[in-house]
């Protein structure tokens, strides 16, 4: 059977409580969700035999400043036994701006979710280790973040004494 | 002709202490190779027969601070990168001097964004910005040449950082005795 239907038919099987948003755009298939699912439907995809969805490619988050949901998870997987490719996506209020880590499903996800955090702010439950990943330790704001301007906060990087 | 010749011929030369101390210095600048981005490349490219620092005296690329007098800033200095920098600036014994390579470590260049400095002089003491992006290599050996001049000009007492321009500061050449 084709994947296309095959993972849609496999998800609303195995997760009748959950309502998903289908996108197919550019041969490009994309699922919708609740966040609170995130770490039970990947665990699926990567163990299911018949999908195998190992590797993950990329975690990053989308902000759209002024919408009601701010932020969106989104997840790019792979699955290299049918090389086909697969995006996952999740609203994130800013109100409640945390998300289960999948980092317990790929190992990968760590790094990638540590980035989501440095540059949006958005927090990662149970990850093992989430610091930032390229702005210092004490910088207080997220630079992807939409109302965050292009050359910074003056001040709040500080440089050495000259 | 070296000064070798001379000597086998008179076995001596006048001159005085400071022309010969900066004479010395100025003829062996070690470079600081702080390559942290594709400028780095070009700073490379100078260190080959082509270009061929070694003319110079300055084909000693030290990667330890402690061994060097002459700091070449190649690439984009991030904030994060700005406490490294100035860490291996403070290591090199004195007297130093910094060469500021290419467009990035000037001005901040293309990346007018929050996480590049824009321009290292806020940090560190420049004597030479290098314009390019990146320069070519023979502006590095011109900037090398700019700093031996500058080093030449300053007497071996005070050994801090004498700006180019001020023309008070002119040392006697190295005069060799001729043979008559
Ligand atoms: S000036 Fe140009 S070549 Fe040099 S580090 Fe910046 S971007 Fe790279």
């Amino acid at each position: 059977m084709d994947l296309k239907t095959l993972i849609p038919q496999k998800l609303k099987e195995k997760f009748p409580a959950v309502e998903f948003e289908i996108t197919d755009y550019k041969d490009e298939l994309t699922f919708k969700f609740d966040k609170k699912f995130v770490v039970e439907i990947c665990a699926f995809l990567k163990s299911d035999p018949e999908l195998e969805f190992k590797s993950c490619t990329d975690i990053t988050a989308i902000d759209w400043a002024t919408r009601k949901n701010r932020f969106t998870m989104v997840y790019n997987i792979f699955s290299m036994k049918h090389n086909f490719r697969l995006r996952l996506k999740a609203d994130v209020d800013e109100a409640d701006c945390k998300v289960d880590s999948v980092s317990s499903v790929w190992r990968a996800a760590n790094w990638q979710e540590r980035e989501t955090y440095d540059m949006y702010g958005i927090k990662f439950n149970n990850h093992p280790d989430l610091r930032r990943m390229y702005m210092p330790e004490e910088f207080e704001y997220y630079p992807l973040r939409k109302d965050f301007p292009l050359m910074g906060i003056p001040g709040s990087l500080p440089l050495p004494k000259k | 002709m070296g000064l070798e010749a001379y000597l086998k011929d008179t076995g001596f030369i006048t001159t005085q202490v400071n022309a010969i101390i900066a004479w010395a210095r100025k003829s062996s600048v070690w470079p600081m190779p702080m390559g942290i981005s594709c400028c780095a490349i070009e700073m490379m490219a100078v260190g080959d027969p082509k270009y061929d620092i070694a003319r110079f005296g300055s084909e000693v690329m030290r990667f330890t601070p402690r061994q060097c007098d002459l700091m070449i800033v190649a690439g984009t200095v991030t904030y994060k990168m700005a406490p490294v920098v100035r860490k291996i600036y403070d290591q090199m014994p004195d007297p130093k001097w910094v060469i500021a390579m290419g467009a990035c470590t000037s001005t901040g260049g293309m990346y007018r964004s929050y996480s590049v400095v824009q321009g290292i002089d806020q940090f560190l003491p420049v004597d030479i910005y290098l314009a390019g992006c990146p320069p070519r290599p023979d502006n590095l050996l011109h900037a090398l040449m700019k700093i031996q001049e500058k080093i030449g000009k300053t007497k071996a007492s005070q050994f801090h950082n004498v700006p180019l321009k001020e023309e008070g500061v002119k040392l006697p050449e190295l005069n060799v005795i001729q043979k008559n």
